[in-house]
């Protein structure tokens, strides 16, 4: 530890200064030093680098490619179209759906499943008996297969499903409805599910932030006479802040992405009131061999996930990385 | 079992295709080496040919097993290597195929856009000359695979498009007679409602079952010069192609359709078309010649449990098309452009009158060899067999004629008539958009 006392000579400036007239030895080591260290971490990235190199850099880059392509995924990329696929999607009607459908679910799912996590969060916190079991209770949605969660909501949701026979035997018949085949419905059906789904995830992340709120807090606020609202809103939200913008940001990018859910449920349908960017991607892709117009509309998803995650970056998660060094600096300071 | 999906529901993720792809590769590369010295074969040199084909259930998958190695024996020298895969993994195995250009010697082909595409990429082999023989055997269904008067695949299987009904459940109602006008329709659709039974099911959920109505709506009201200018021109001024959403409409204003009729799918499980049809809570659907199969296959103990009865789309007021044509569909044995001539030996065997003998006593299909006209053992599809051939014509399925793009924005538009949002003259602008894209 004491050896780092005595740093090495003064680091700014000397290298240009000395320039040309003579490296003084000990600069010449540290450069020496400097590109081992560099050899060193090149050999040990390469490999991550190589892959996503081959598995994200390029498969991108092609995308990009054939999306200035009218292409129907046969023969080689002969017609050049420029920017019409681009102009194409943002002019269609599914696309901009899609996106506003995107949107929705974004906003959505952060309003309903922020409050409910907290909520559950807080209660899951609290000692009481069967605290595991209603813990993995909770989180058992988050840990099935998307698509098996599908396929069972998709049968459950079925006009003479389960859903509308337990409504008709509890005498609420008026309140039957056609969950996926009503199309001002089945957007909410899906968020219902999606609801479903990920709530646990929010909720075990929610209570992961918890366990990192000092208790002495809570016992000074008791002390205080602090009420149990106000121990809520004045301690335990605040501190848990870092852990829900995560959550937040995590919930963002996968509803952005959204696919598996909704095209077990509904296909994007009924008559498009679902569909969502990855979903019209695929259809128009696979379903259409429209590859060139497909990778335009894929890359129109990276360009609008890419913008919203550095956005969210920059202005919000930015306070939880810009805090982790002031803390610690506040931290040496006291000492 | 051969099933038409139009429009591909359950599609694999794109890795999965990929690493499948990549699997096949290796494989169909290896044949092609072998394609490449086998044009000798006849000099007794070794050659394999790949063939896929979606039979993967016996009978078809054994007697298939069978024909490869009856040719085997004539031919020695030739190995066939078969692969027997469920009909939409064989699709999605396919194009992947297809783009890397390593598919099959002898694969599946659903005719219309999609094989014209494969024959402008130059994937398939021309067989106008090299079968020329057994092409005048079956040249009554070759339309659809031709491209410029060109042969690219030979059919097989060629089914038509009508209404399966549940005859129990018809006689419950008082039906006595199947209605041949769309009149007579709106009244049997009637009387069922008022006997309490639901009387249609369609799967919307997929598109191309509802889509089905609108293609025999125009086909009723279009004449033929119409129905060809769309075809090849991709022309759809003609008024009657709006016309044809019209009388749509006003079908779906008499409310026939299965509840949530939306979201239903077509063949999948105990909710789809064919489950409500199989499990008698409608009492008819609109389907090919697949459907009785696929009921069975949707049913416990492999039957129908009860009389299944057929009848062509009725007719429509004053509708300039031929009111007896019918919409129908099949496959056909393509031939890849790369594969040995004993490839095209084999796609021909398997036209022969001995292996559509066979083909049709399997009850596979509906054979299009004429010898194997009358091995069709199954009722229902004999009596569909004669519908078929007593047709005046047999209209592809308009999304396939047209292909997968314009086909799709068809099915889509469609779709959203029945959903109450689209319109007729929607459809017709979605189509001449698609047209524009090509």
């Amino acid at each position: 530890m004491t050896q780092h006392v005595h740093a090495p000579p003064a680091r700014s400036g000397s290298a240009p200064e000395g320039a040309g007239a003579g490296v003084p030895p000990a600069a010449r080591k540290r450069r020496a030093g400097a590109w081992r260290k560099r050899a060193e971490i090149a050999f040990f990235v390469a490999p991550a680098l190589a892959l996503v190199a081959t598995f994200i850099a390029f498969p991108v880059a092609q995308a990009v490619r054939y999306s200035f392509y009218r292409w129907n995924g046969l023969g080689p990329l002969e017609n050049w179209v420029g920017l019409e696929n681009y102009v194409r999607a943002l002019g269609h009607e599914v696309f901009t759906d899609a996106v506003v459908n995107n949107l929705t679910i974004v906003v959505l799912s952060v309003v309903v499943q922020l409050p409910l996590g907290l909520g559950i969060a807080l209660l899951l916190n609290r000692q009481m008996r069967g605290q595991s079991l209603l813990r993995v209770v909770i989180f058992i949605p988050y840990v099935l297969a998307e698509v098996v969660a599908g396929v069972v909501w998709f049968l459950l949701l079925q006009p003479r499903g389960m859903l509308n026979a337990l409504l008709e035997a509890a005498g609420l018949g008026e309140w039957v409805q056609l969950w996926l085949a009503d199309p001002d419905i089945a957007l909410w059906t899906v968020l219902g599910v999606l609801t479903w789904k990920y709530l646990g995830l929010a909720v075990i992340l929610m209570l992961a932030g918890l366990q990192g709120v000092p208790p002495e807090l809570y016992e000074a606020a008791q002390i205080d006479g602090a009420t149990w609202w106000q121990v809520q809103r004045k301690i335990t939200i605040p501190l848990l802040g870092p852990t829900i913008r995560t959550w937040a940001f995590l919930s963002m990018i996968g509803s952005l992405q959204l696919f598996d859910m909704v095209w077990i449920l509904t296909g994007g349908g009924p008559a498009n009131a679902t569909v969502t960017m990855a979903v019209y991607l695929i259809d128009q892709g696979t379903n259409r061999s429209l590859y060139g117009y497909a990778s335009a509309v894929a890359v129109l998803l990276f360009v609008i996930s890419l913008t919203l995650a550095a956005l969210y970056q920059v202005f919000i998660l930015r306070r939880d990385v810009a805090e982790a060094p002031a803390r610690r600096r506040r931290r040496r300071a006291v000492r | 079992m051969s099933r038409r999906r139009g429009a591909v529901a359950i599609t694999t993720a794109g890795v999965a295709a990929l690493v499948l792809a990549a699997c096949n590769g290796g494989e169909a590369d290896a044949d092609g080496d072998g394609g490449a010295t086998g044009q000798d074969a006849a000099a007794g040199e070794e050659v394999t040919i790949t063939w896929w084909h979606n039979s993967n259930n016996d009978p078809g998958r054994s007697y298939y097993e069978q024909v490869a190695e009856d040719f085997m024996a004539d031919n020695p020298g030739v190995t066939i290597d078969i692969t027997a895969i469920a009909h939409d993994d064989m699709l999605t195995r396919l194009d992947a195929a297809f783009q890397t250009g390593d598919h099959p010697d002898i694969f599946m082909e659903r005719g219309g856009g999609e094989t014209a595409a494969h024959a402008d990429a130059g994937l398939l082999r021309d067989l106008t000359d090299d079968a020329a023989d057994t092409i005048s055997v079956i040249e009554a269904y070759t339309g659809g695979y031709t491209v410029e008067e060109r042969v690219y695949a030979l059919p097989f299987s060629s089914g038509v498009v009508g209404f399966w009904y549940n005859q129990d459940l018809f006689d419950q109602a008082g039906i006595t007679e199947v209605p041949t006008t769309m009149t007579e329709f709106d009244d049997t659709v009637a009387a069922l409602k008022s006997a309490g039974i639901e009387p249609v099911s369609v799967g919307a959920g997929e598109g191309w079952p509802a889509a089905h109505y609108y293609y025999y709506y125009a086909l009723r009201a279009c004449p033929e010069d119409a129905v060809v200018a769309a075809v090849e021109q991709h022309d759809f001024s003609d008024n009657c192609w709006v016309a044809a959403g019209e009388h749509l409409e006003e079908l779906i204003a008499t409310e026939p359709f299965n509840a949530g009729f939306l979201a239903t799918p077509a063949q999948t499980g105990p909710t789809s078309a064919s489950g409500l049809l199989a499990s008698e809570q409608v009492a008819m659907e609109l389907a090919g010649h697949w459907e009785p199969g696929v009921m069975q296959g949707l049913s416990e103990d492999n039957t129908i449990p009860f009389n299944l009865g057929w009848f062509g789309f009725p007719a429509i007021d004053g509708g300039a098309g031929d009111q007896d044509a019918v919409l129908g569909g099949g496959d056909a044995w393509a031939v890849n452009a790369d594969a040995p001539d004993a490839a095209v030996d084999f796609a021909e065997y398997l036209l022969s009158d001995e292996v559509q003998t066979g083909f049709a006593e399997n009850d596979m299909g509906l054979p299009t060899n004429p010898a194997a006209s009358g091995s069709v053992t199954d009722e229902a599809l004999a009596e569909l067999l004669d519908t078929r051939d007593e047709a005046p014509l047999v209209q592809l399925y308009f999304d396939t004629a047209f292909g997968e793009n314009i086909g799709g924005a068809m099915n889509e538009a469609v779709v959203a008539i029945f959903a109450g949002s689209g319109t007729p003259q929607g459809v017709v602008d979605a189509m001449v958009d698609a047209a524009a894209q090509e």
